[in-house]
């Protein structure tokens, strides 16, 4: 099977965000990059798929700056069989970003199925998988925590919301995204990532892709962090009378109960 | 400006996040609505008082499953006989996944996920949160393209249904190619309480509850104000709650009108889920936990005595 695992360069979960001077996008310096936690599932996905299928590959594809490399390096060492990075600038928006994965899937040859994580945590707008999907013409099943792999079909079961569950079959190839539950990805070991650092990663200009930045729908501007909070209002007493006062507020002041 | 909403519903019910939609700053804009399942007929009313002029029902026995696929195909087709300006749906489940198929599939600009959005005079004005809610950014549009946006539940309240309003009501068909996903079953979950994504009161506890056993003393007192019971993913980890409680950067991101959290240390990825709740509230043995810098009520207290007395004092309050 030709697997491919499309992943995106986050900064890590714990970075303080701050902003660059003209107030439209991050200041990247000081910025520790991580995959973004779902792609991770995904690519364990991939991995565990390719494992009981002789003969197939994961190739993981990444869009975005020089950067992304050090991520792709990471997808290598937990095992992926090769790595592309395409060059598009860290905010182009998710029509570009899936036409660039479709071209660069297409440029590959074909695919079986096609992993993604449920959402990036950066941008978290959840819609390049879909998107691709779209454009490759493959039906697309979101936000799975379950997959059984029949022959040219996998039944996955996906997370709806309210505690529902619904259980999916689709035709292959399909894109999927991972969302937690999936898997437990694995740690990269240290000789593995020493091994990756050798290994060779194919970057692909939007020349090559023949797509442009240009057609990018959105961008984000006037970036704002969250107004500093007013002072939390500690409530004194006794245990009891912490608690009526705590009850009080909620049903008085806030009106909520 | 014509916008169309898509509305979603349930059990023959409009869902709260579609009847909130129409609580936006909606300018003067023609607004229309589309319901698309089977039997959905008599929520062409409702879509009337709450202020939509023209509503189309797509009523079709191949939708009654609503997969992503029929549902795409279906409102895929029928949105460009409409040639709205701007389509408009809510950022839930089927949001999420619906939105960025109708996008691709019709050219379209996508913005989902936003918090905060004004209709005026043609000109859209969006925010949406970024980095998991560290920041927020406005999202321009560079092109003149149909626009795609969904909005965070909870962003603005839903109208009341005026009776004297009602909508033009027509039905459409569309041909539904032949579907390579099948719903195979729905295995319903979540029981009595509410799920976290949708109430208006969350109750979350975290790893100090200790145990699964423990969390009766959480789940009493949000049973006593009908709040959903949330998570820490420490306590998800420990095998105390079920993953679709998990609150926070891999978890759901909520936006209640009350968030309680009860010996929650308040680490970064567990605040990107919940830091836009209207109202934050503390319980926490440590004054120095950083969940007290968010709060906007505090309790410096032992989560075990205090949670059980706040049960109490509500059944005191009310009189049960
Ligand atoms: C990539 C990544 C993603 C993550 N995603 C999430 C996520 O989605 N959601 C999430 O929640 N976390 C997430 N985390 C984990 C996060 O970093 C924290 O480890 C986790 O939130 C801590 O959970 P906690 O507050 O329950 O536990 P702790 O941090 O251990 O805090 C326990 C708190 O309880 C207080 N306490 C103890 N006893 C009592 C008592 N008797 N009464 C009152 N208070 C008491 C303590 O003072 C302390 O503040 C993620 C981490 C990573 C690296």
């Amino acid at each position: 099977m030709n697997i491919f695992v499309c992943i995106r360069q986050v900064p890590d979960t714990t970075t303080r965000i701050k902003l660059r001077e003209d107030g439209n996008g991050i200041d990247e310096t000081d910025i520790q990059w991580i995959i973004s936690p779902h792609d991770e599932l995904a690519i364990e996905e991939a991995l565990q798929l390719r494992d009981r299928q002789p003969g197939s590959t994961v190739t993981v594809l990444s869009a975005g700056p020089e950067r992304v490399v050090e991520s792709l390096r990471m997808a290598l060492a937990m095992g992926a069989d090769s790595a592309v990075r395409l060059d598009l600038p860290g905010d182009a928006d998710s029509v570009v970003n899936s036409q660039a994965l479709a071209a660069a899937i297409d440029k590959q040859g074909t695919a079986d199925v096609v992993f993604v994580g449920k959402e990036a945590i950066d941008n978290g707008a959840g819609a390049v998988g879909t998107m691709l999907a779209v454009k490759l013409g493959f039906p697309c099943i979101n936000v799975v925590n379950g997959i059984d792999y029949g022959a040219g079909s996998v039944t996955c079961r996906r997370d709806v919301g309210g505690g529902n569950i619904e259980i999916i079959e689709t035709t292959l190839p399909a894109v999927i995204s991972a969302q937690v539950g999936l898997n437990e990805p694995r740690y990269a070991t240290a000789l593995n990532i020493i091994k990756a650092k050798k290994k060779p990663i194919d970057t692909l200009s939007t020349d090559e892709l023949g797509i442009s930045e240009a057609d990018c729908k959105t961008l984000l501007k006037n970036f704002e962090l969250p107004p500093p909070k007013q002072p939390c209002h500690l409530i004194e007493g006794s245990p009891a009378e912490q608690a009526t006062e705590l009850v009080r507020v909620l049903a008085e002041d806030i009106q909520a109960i | 400006m014509k916008i169309l909403i898509i509305a979603e519903h349930k059990n023959g019910v409009l869902a709260e996040a579609t009847r909130e939609l129409f609580g936006l700053p909606l300018g003067q804009a023609e607004i229309h609505a589309v319901v698309a399942g089977e039997g959905i007929a008599p929520l062409a009313e409702p879509l009337g008082q709450l202020g939509a002029a023209k509503v189309r029902l797509v009523d079709s026995p191949a939708l009654a499953g609503g997969t992503g696929e029929s549902l795409g195909q279906a409102l895929g087709q029928v949105i460009p006989q409409l040639a709205p300006d701007v389509v408009l749906t809510a950022h839930t489940p089927q949001g999420r996944d619906l939105a960025p198929r109708l996008a691709e599939g019709l050219d379209a600009a996508l913005a989902t996920d936003c918090i905060q959005a004004t209709f005026n005079d043609g000109q859209v004005t969006l925010r949406r949160p970024v980095y998991a809610g560290k920041a927020t950014a406005e999202v321009e549009f560079t092109d003149d393209s149909l626009k795609v946006i969904t909005i965070r539940p909870r962003t603005a309240k839903a109208p009341e249904p005026d009776t004297a309003l009602s909508a033009e009501v027509t039905s459409v068909s569309v041909q539904l190619s032949e579907q390579k996903t099948v719903l195979k079953e729905i295995i319903a979950g979540g029981g009595e309480r509410p799920d976290v994504t949708e109430a208006a009161i969350i109750v979350t506890g975290g790893r100090s509850l200790g145990s699964a056993e423990n969390f009766s003393i959480i789940e009493n007192f949000a049973d006593t104000i009908g709040a959903a019971v949330g998570s820490s993913r420490a306590a998800v980890d420990a095998g105390y709650r079920p993953y679709r409680d998990q609150v926070g950067q891999t978890g759901k991101v909520v936006s209640p009108q009350v968030y309680i959290a009860c010996g929650v240390s308040g680490a970064i990825q567990h605040l990107a889920g919940m830091r836009t709740s209207k109202h934050i509230v503390a319980i926490n043995t440590d004054p120095d936990a950083p969940i007290f810098q968010l709060a906007d009520h505090g309790i410096v207290g032992d989560l075990f005595e205090v949670v059980p007395l706040l049960a109490e004092a509500v059944k005191n309050r009310t009189g049960g």
